[in-house]
Parts: C-alpha cells; sequence; structure tokens
C-alpha cells in the first residue's frame, strides 16, 4: 500500500495528471450540484414536459453570454406575469358590477437585433360575460400604439407577430421589427417601452390575469433548442450520466476481467479453455453492430447498454494479456509457500493473485473510462441514446438531426462537444500518466 | 478504436501439441487440422449468436409479420378490382396473399430450424436476399448490396488506414532513434487525444471546413448530380473523402505513433542492439536488421488486422459524414431488421479474420526462425 502512495505522489510531477484530476473534480461537483439542485423526476420534467414546460423559452436561441463578444446586441428573452408580480395590476371598480385593471410592465429595449415574438397569455374566471382587454406600447419617443383589443376566454393567447390586422396598421412586414423601429428611419429605436393592458371585467368576482412572453434572440446561460427546452439541464445532467456510464462501465469490466483470468489461469484445464475459447469468438462478433441490434431490438435503456457493453469488452484481448501475467505469478514463491501452509484456492486468487496486479489495474482502468463515455455519445448521436435521459449526445443527435451545423446553430454542438472534449481528456491524461508511474517500463523510454 | 490504436499485440496463438516422435510433416499436419476446427468452430458459434440476436428470440419474426400485414392489406385496399370484391373474399384474399409472403420470407418454419438454415446457408456464403434494403442497382442481393458499398469503404478506410499506418511506423522508427527530443515529446503530450473517437473530430472538422469556411462539404461522397466528366468526378469525390479522412486519421495518428515508438524503444535496449552498436554498424543498418526484424511478426500482425478492419468500415464516422460504405449500410440494416445483411456482414468479417490468424502462423516461420509451426 506505500508504494500505492508513492506512486500517487509522482502523480504530481504530471502537470497534465494534475489538470485532468482537476477536471475530473470539476465534473464531479457539476454533477453532484446538478442532482442536488434539480432531482431526477424534475429533471425528467423539464426535458420530457412539453410545450406547457417550454413555451417561455425562444427556439434555437444561442446563450445569452455571446452579446459579451459580439458588437450586434441579441435581445434576450423574458417572462413576467400578473399572477406571481413580475407585473403589476391595479384594478378601479367600475359601473354596474364592472372592474377595470390595467396591467403594465416596462422593459428596456438596447438591442440591435428584434426578439422573434412577444406573446400575452390570458387566463380569466367569469360565468357569463367574457372580459375584455385591450393592448397598448407606449414608445421611447412617447408615441402610443394601439396593438389590438379583444374579449378573452377562459384562456386565451396573442401572439404580436402573427396579428395580421397589426400588420396592415403598422404597414409593415413584420410586427415586431415594426413596433421596435423608428418609423421614420426605420432603425432600431432604443430605450424604455411600456406595455399596458386595461381589461375589463363585467361581473362580480371575475379576474383577469396576464403573463408577458418576449422570445428574444438569445437565451439564458446555454441557449435553447428546436423544442425550445432550456440546454442548461441536459448540460448539467449529462456530467453525472456520463461519469456514470464511462466510471461504472470501465471499473466492470477491468475487475471482471481480471477476476475471470485469474480464477482460469488458477484452476486451468477445461476453464482457461472455455475462456479462450469465448474470447476467441467475441473476437469474431462485431461490437458495434451488436450494441446496436441490441439498442433497436432490444432496449435502449442505459442499463441495458450498460450491462452489454460490460459483457462484451470482458472477454478481448486484456484477458490474454492479464492471463500470460498471471501464468508467471501463479509460478512465485509466495504462491508456492500459500499452498504449502493450506490457503483456500479463494484466499489465493483473492488476496494473492489480484492484488499483485493493482498497479496494472488503475491505469487501464482509468484510460477505458472515455472509451466508453464516448461509447454513450456515439450511440446517442446516431438515434440509440436513452429515450428518458438527457444526455451530452443527445444534444448533439438533436442538433444534428436539426441540421445545427448547416443553418448555423454552432452553440447547439459546440457545448456538448466542449463537455465532452473536457471529460475525455481529463481520464485520458490521468490514466496516461498513471500508466508511465505503473509501468516503469514506459517511463524510462 | 482501430486496430493500429492499439498496442503492437504479442499474441501468437500457438497452441502447443503433445511432442511425439513424429515426423515433423506428421506434425505439421495435425497442427494445422486442429487448428482449422478450432477457428471454424470459432466462426460457426460466433455467426451463430449473431444470427441468435439479430432474430432475437422471434421478436424481429412478428415486427415483419406486421411489415407483412399491413403492406398487402394495403395493397389490397388500393387495387381497383377489390373495391367490387364482397368484404369475406376480399378477407380471404389478403389473408391468402399474406401466407404467400410468409412462405416466401419462410416465416411458416420455426425458428430454430430457420436459425440453422441461416448458418449453413451464412457459412456457405450463399447470402441470400435483403428483407427491406435494395442496392442502388435494384437488386436485393446481399451480396451484391455488399459489393456496391465495399468500395466507398475500401477508399474511406483503405487510405486513411493505410496511412495511418505507414505514417506511424516511419515516424515512429525516427522519434525512437531521437527520443526525448521536441517532436517525441510533443508526440507523448498529444497521445491521450486518442480517447476521441473520429466521429467526433468529423463534427468539429464540418464545423470548421464546411460551415464556417464552406470550402468542403457536409458529407456524401460525390456532388449532387455527379459530374459527368471523370476527372471532375474525381475531384469531387476527393473533396468528399477530405473532411472524414482526416477524421479518422487524426483520431489515431498520435495514439499509433506513440504506441510503435514505445515498442521500437523496447526493442531496440536490447543487448543484441548494443552490441550491434558497439560493433560500429550503421544507424540504418541497426535499424532495419536489429529493430525492425525482431518486431516483423507485431507489425505484420498489425498491418493485417488493419486490412480485415477495412471490412467493416466505420460505423459512426460513416453515418455522421452519409459516407455510402458498409459501416453505415450495417447500420442502415439494422434499423429496418434486415438480418441477412447483418448476418452476410458477420459472416464474411468472422472469416476473413479467421483465415488471417491461420495464415499468420505460417507467416511467422517465416519471418521469425525461433518460430516453429506446431511448436
Amino acid at each position: 500500500m506505500n508504494n500505492l502512495k508513492a506512486s500517487f505522489q509522482k502523480l504530481l510531477m504530471y502537470p497534465s495528471a494534475m489538470m485532468g484530476i482537476a477536471a475530473i473534480l470539476a465534473l464531479v461537483v457539476v454533477s453532484i450540484y446538478a442532482m442536488i439542485t434539480i432531482p431526477y423526476p424534475e429533471a425528467i420534467r423539464l426535458w420530457r414536459g412539453g410545450e406547457d414546460v417550454w413555451y417561455r423559452n425562444p427556439k434555437f436561441a444561442p446563450p445569452a453570454w455571446i452579446n459579451l463578444f459580439s458588437s450586434k446586441k441579441y435581445s434576450e428573452s423574458f417572462a413576467v406575469g400578473t399572477a406571481d408580480g413580475g407585473m403589476t395590476k391595479t384594478a378601479a371598480p367600475g359601473k354596474n358590477d364592472s372592474t377595470n385593471y390595467e396591467m403594465v410592465h416596462e422593459f428596456d429595449f438596447n438591442y440591435d437585433v428584434y426578439p422573434q415574438d412577444m406573446i400575452l397569455y390570458f387566463t380569466s374566471t367569469f360565468k357569463k360575460k367574457q372580459p375584455f382587454a385591450s393592448i397598448e406600447l407606449v414608445t421611447p419617443d412617447d408615441r402610443t400604439i394601439r396593438i389590438a383589443n379583444f374579449v378573452i376566454g377562459n384562456k386565451f393567447t396573442y401572439r404580436f407577430s402573427q396579428d395580421e390586422k397589426l400588420r396592415a396598421k403598422l404597414r409593415a412586414d413584420e410586427n415586431i421589427p415594426a413596433l421596435f423601429s423608428d418609423p421614420e428611419t426605420g432603425n432600431v429605436l432604443k430605450g424604455t417601452y411600456r406595455l399596458i393592458i386595461t381589461g375589463t371585467t363585467f361581473e362580480p368576482g371575475s379576474d383577469m390575469d396576464v403573463e408577458f412572453v418576449s422570445h428574444g434572440q438569445v437565451f439564458g446561460l446555454a441557449g435553447t433548442d428546436h423544442a425550445r427546452r432550456d440546454l442548461t439541464l441536459p448540460l448539467l445532467w449529462g456530467a453525472p450520466v456520463a461519469l456514470a456510464f464511462g466510471l461504472m462501465v470501465a471499473i466492470g469490466t477491468t475487475v471482471l476481467t481480471m477476476v475471470i483470468a485469474a480464477v482460469g489461469t488458477w484452476y486451468s484445464g477445461w476453464l482457461d479453455e472455455l475462456i479462450q475459447r469465448i474470447t476467441e469468438v467475441n473476437l469474431v462478433l462485431p461490437f458495434f453492430a451488436l450494441l446496436i441490434m441490441i439498442g433497436t431490438f432490444y432496449s435502449r435503456s442505459i442499463w441495458v447498454i450498460l450491462t452489454a457493453t460490460i459483457l462484451l469488452s470482458i472477454f478481448t484481448g486484456a484477458i490474454l494479456g492479464y492471463r500470460a501475467i498471471f501464468l508467471q505469478v501463479k509460478e512465485s514463491m509466495y504462491i508456492e509457500a500459500a499452498k504449502a501452509y493450506g490457503a483456500s484456492n479463494r484466499r489465493i486468487i483473492f488476496v494473492y493473485l489480484i492484488p499483485r496486479m493493482i498497479p496494472l489495474l488503475i491505469p487501464s482502468l482509468v484510460q477505458a473510462v472515455p472509451a466508453f463515455v464516448f461509447l454513450e455519445a456515439s450511440l446517442a448521436v446516431i438515434g440509440l441514446g436513452d429515450p428518458i435521459l438527457p444526455t451530452w449526445g443527445k444534444i448533439i443527435q438533436d442538433a444534428q438531426s436539426n441540421g445545427a451545423l448547416f443553418k448555423g446553430y454552432y452553440y447547439w454542438v459546440l457545448e456538448p462537444a466542449a463537455l465532452l472534449m473536457v471529460t475525455g481528456l481529463a481520464f485520458a491524461v490521468l490514466g496516461f500518466a498513471l500508466d508511465r508511474i505503473f509501468n516503469p517500463r514506459l517511463r524510462e523510454v | 478504436m482501430s486496430v493500429t490504436a492499439q498496442a503492437p499485440s504479442t499474441s501468437t496463438a500457438l497452441t502447443v501439441g503433445k511432442r511425439i516422435a513424429n515426423s515433423s510433416f506428421v506434425r505439421m499436419t495435425r497442427y494445422i487440422l486442429r487448428r482449422l476446427l478450432t477457428l471454424f468452430t470459432t466462426v460457426v458459434v460466433g455467426v451463430y449468436l449473431t444470427i441468435l440476436i439479430a432474430n432475437m428470440g422471434g421478436y424481429v419474426d412478428q415486427i415483419i409479420r406486421g411489415q407483412i400485414r399491413d403492406n398487402v392489406t394495403q395493397s389490397v385496399a388500393a387495387s381497383p378490382s377489390a373495391q367490387i370484391m364482397d368484404p369475406e373474399t376480399r378477407r380471404k384474399l389478403i389473408e391468402e396473399r399474406i401466407a404467400l409472403e410468409e412462405k416466401r420470407r419462410g416465416l411458416d418454419t420455426p425458428i430454430a430450424v430457420r436459425n440453422f438454415r441461416y448458418l449453413t446457408n451464412a457459412l456457405q456464403l450463399d447470402l441470400g436476399r435483403a428483407i427491406n434494403l435494395t442496392s442502388d442497382s435494384g437488386s436485393k442481393q446481399v451480396r451484391l448490396i455488399l459489393l456496391e458499398r465495399l468500395p466507398a469503404t475500401l477508399l474511406l478506410m483503405g487510405t486513411s488506414q493505410l496511412f495511418l499506418f505507414f505514417s506511424s511506423v516511419f515516424i515512429a522508427l525516427n522519434l525512437a532513434r531521437h527520443y526525448g527530443s521536441f517532436w517525441d515529446k510533443l508526440i507523448i503530450a498529444l497521445s491521450p487525444s486518442s480517447a476521441v473517437p473520429p466521429w467526433f473530430y468529423g463534427i468539429f472538422l464540418i464545423l470548421i471546413f464546411a460551415a464556417g469556411l464552406k470550402i468542403l462539404p457536409f458529407g456524401g461522397m460525390v456532388d449532387s448530380p455527379p459530374p459527368s466528366n471523370p476527372f471532375d468526378y474525381a475531384v469531387s469525390v476527393l473533396k468528399h473523402l477530405a473532411l472524414p479522412g482526416f477524421s479518422l486519421i487524426i483520431s489515431s495518428f498520435f495514439l499509433s505513433v506513440y504506441n510503435y515508438r514505445t515498442f521500437f524503444l523496447i526493442y531496440s535496449s536490447e543487448d543484441y542492439v548494443d552490441m550491434a552498436r558497439a560493433k560500429g554498424l550503421q544507424a540504418k543498418d541497426i535499424e532495419r536488421r536489429y529493430i525492425l526484424r525482431p518486431t516483423l511478426p507485431n507489425i505484420i500482425t498489425n498491418f493485417s488486422l488493419l486490412i480485415i478492419s477495412l471490412w467493416t468500415g466505420a460505423l459512426f464516422t460513416e453515418t455522421v459524414f452519409l459516407w455510402p460504405g458498409l459501416g453505415r449500410t450495417l447500420f442502415q440494416a439494422i434499423g429496418l431488421y434486415d438480418t441477412p445483411i447483418i448476418v452476410g456482414s458477420t459472416v464474411i468479417y468472422a472469416y476473413l479474420l479467421a483465415t488471417t490468424v491461420f495464415l499468420l502462423n505460417f507467416v511467422y516461420a517465416l519471418v521469425d526462425p525461433r518460430v516453429k509451426v506446431g511448436g
């Protein structure tokens, strides 16, 4: 054990390995943070919830921080409502049981690119007489644009961009740019806008609320995809999934390979022969094709794929390598001694044979992780990702199938790709350094 | 996970037979027969397992039955003569045609029998007909479909893997001569980059060269429509080849060079190499006769495994680049439950691998006087 400790101390001499460890620790912290702040059921709801969950977000919006690097400022998204107090709502009693409401939201518009759309979601309660609402927009140069007025039902949605009457009134091709432009020059008019909704209800006890949503050109920390989903969630949750899959498969594979090799060499005879034959058959089997078949025919669940990957990865060239070393170790003096004092087979295998191999096991375990992290992503990219879990590979697949690179939504591919790259390289770099430490023959050269 | 990226293997699967005082001819024949038998058994078991999984114990049959019922019902419903039939006759006609179609596909025999028939046919390389996929020329013969996609895969995998192999052996020899130099350290530092699979580099390359600079195409193999002039055609193919080829190379290059370099270094620290140096032999001769020669069996093993890996194609890279090769065909076949193509591709690979492993035994004996066939 002291030996192991000394070996790990040598890691300090490898700056790349330290960077790898730092990156892995950061990923672990992100994973824990993700799992605590967004518990699993909540994550699944946000990822697969449907339009109800995502309606506030714009489509195909890059992250908001690109404004820091861009000379053109893209309008950011926001959503405010009277129900949660984001929008002021004042009520004044009128004639004949009616009530007049005034709902106002003031917002700054200091961007160069117009929002994708603006939407009002009305909700109201009434018995017979439907409430009435009219909307006005006050521009920074004190023009008042009358947008529309209408009767609202229990639920009513008004989209600024879709209103033909408004388009005719503004004499413009598109509503949103026309609203935020100087009518004379046609340029963007920056400043503070005020949206005023005046509503009237005609019954005692009748009430109305509104939510004002602006779909900007940029959104949040990570942007959104084709289904208006906030990419922050899959980016965060991708970390624990990738780490868990990579580590579990790597540990499962290397440990099982080692144990099977040790048992086979110790008992030798037909068991050893069988292991060798299985390995030969496994070399003939097409690894990726089998995994894809299992994904297509049986189940795309990450647990099924994980088990299949481990089973297919045990009997490979590695088991023959371990076997060769165990055959040497088996002949050494201390094994003779153990046999002489009457140690059981199990004791010899697990206490004397396998611990000798730990220096070999550790680097190969760490080095195996990236392959499996990328395997999960590879399967996701060709459409065989876990149907429920949000993962990095699935973001790339969504992006690919929506032509993200072709249409210029680079953030959509680059964010998960960068995280995958960091994860893969962190383990690869660390494993590489460990390999050189634990296998001194490599270090000399 | 290409073959060249793995450490040069030293597995010479020479089973040691019992030494009986026989003539070397008998010994060799016995060894060859035994070896052929084990390898053939391996192929049989491997292919049978693939067939079992590709049929999933009958689930694929259900899917295909459902498809047949759907197609027949639709085609009968669409035919004008069926419009005037009474429902009973029409139902009968549909059932008859379903039965006929199931018989044509062989679905009326039990799965175990069918699996066995698949196996014997596949082992005789009678690959049969595909269920859903067709070749571009319209054939449903598995053989023709695979042959049609083979050139595309050979072009992509062949150029990238051969380039990778020769460049890494050549560069590794150079690095082994100057180990500790700047370039040596650079290769060591960059070798973890091979943990990233080729398709992943592919996405970055598409981003830079296709989406950003707009100088190379996003995917495919030729422009659409294909140029009629052979020269333009070749240029177009080369343009499409550049990105997938480069991503296959870049993803294994550094690790491959590193592995060969370490391998050569281990061999160049042998006593007889020191001895040769002490004798004052030229560096070139030492390299050729004292370093390369004993490593030849391993290099040949790697090279031959590389050649047969061409057959499987690069599944993910071909899919990302829409390259019409064998790997993507296999992926499409799986998506369409096209068992004959999956089995056909597997059996050919199994045969190639078994033959190569068998022949390698003799090649070892040829290039390395220390190895004797049959132990």
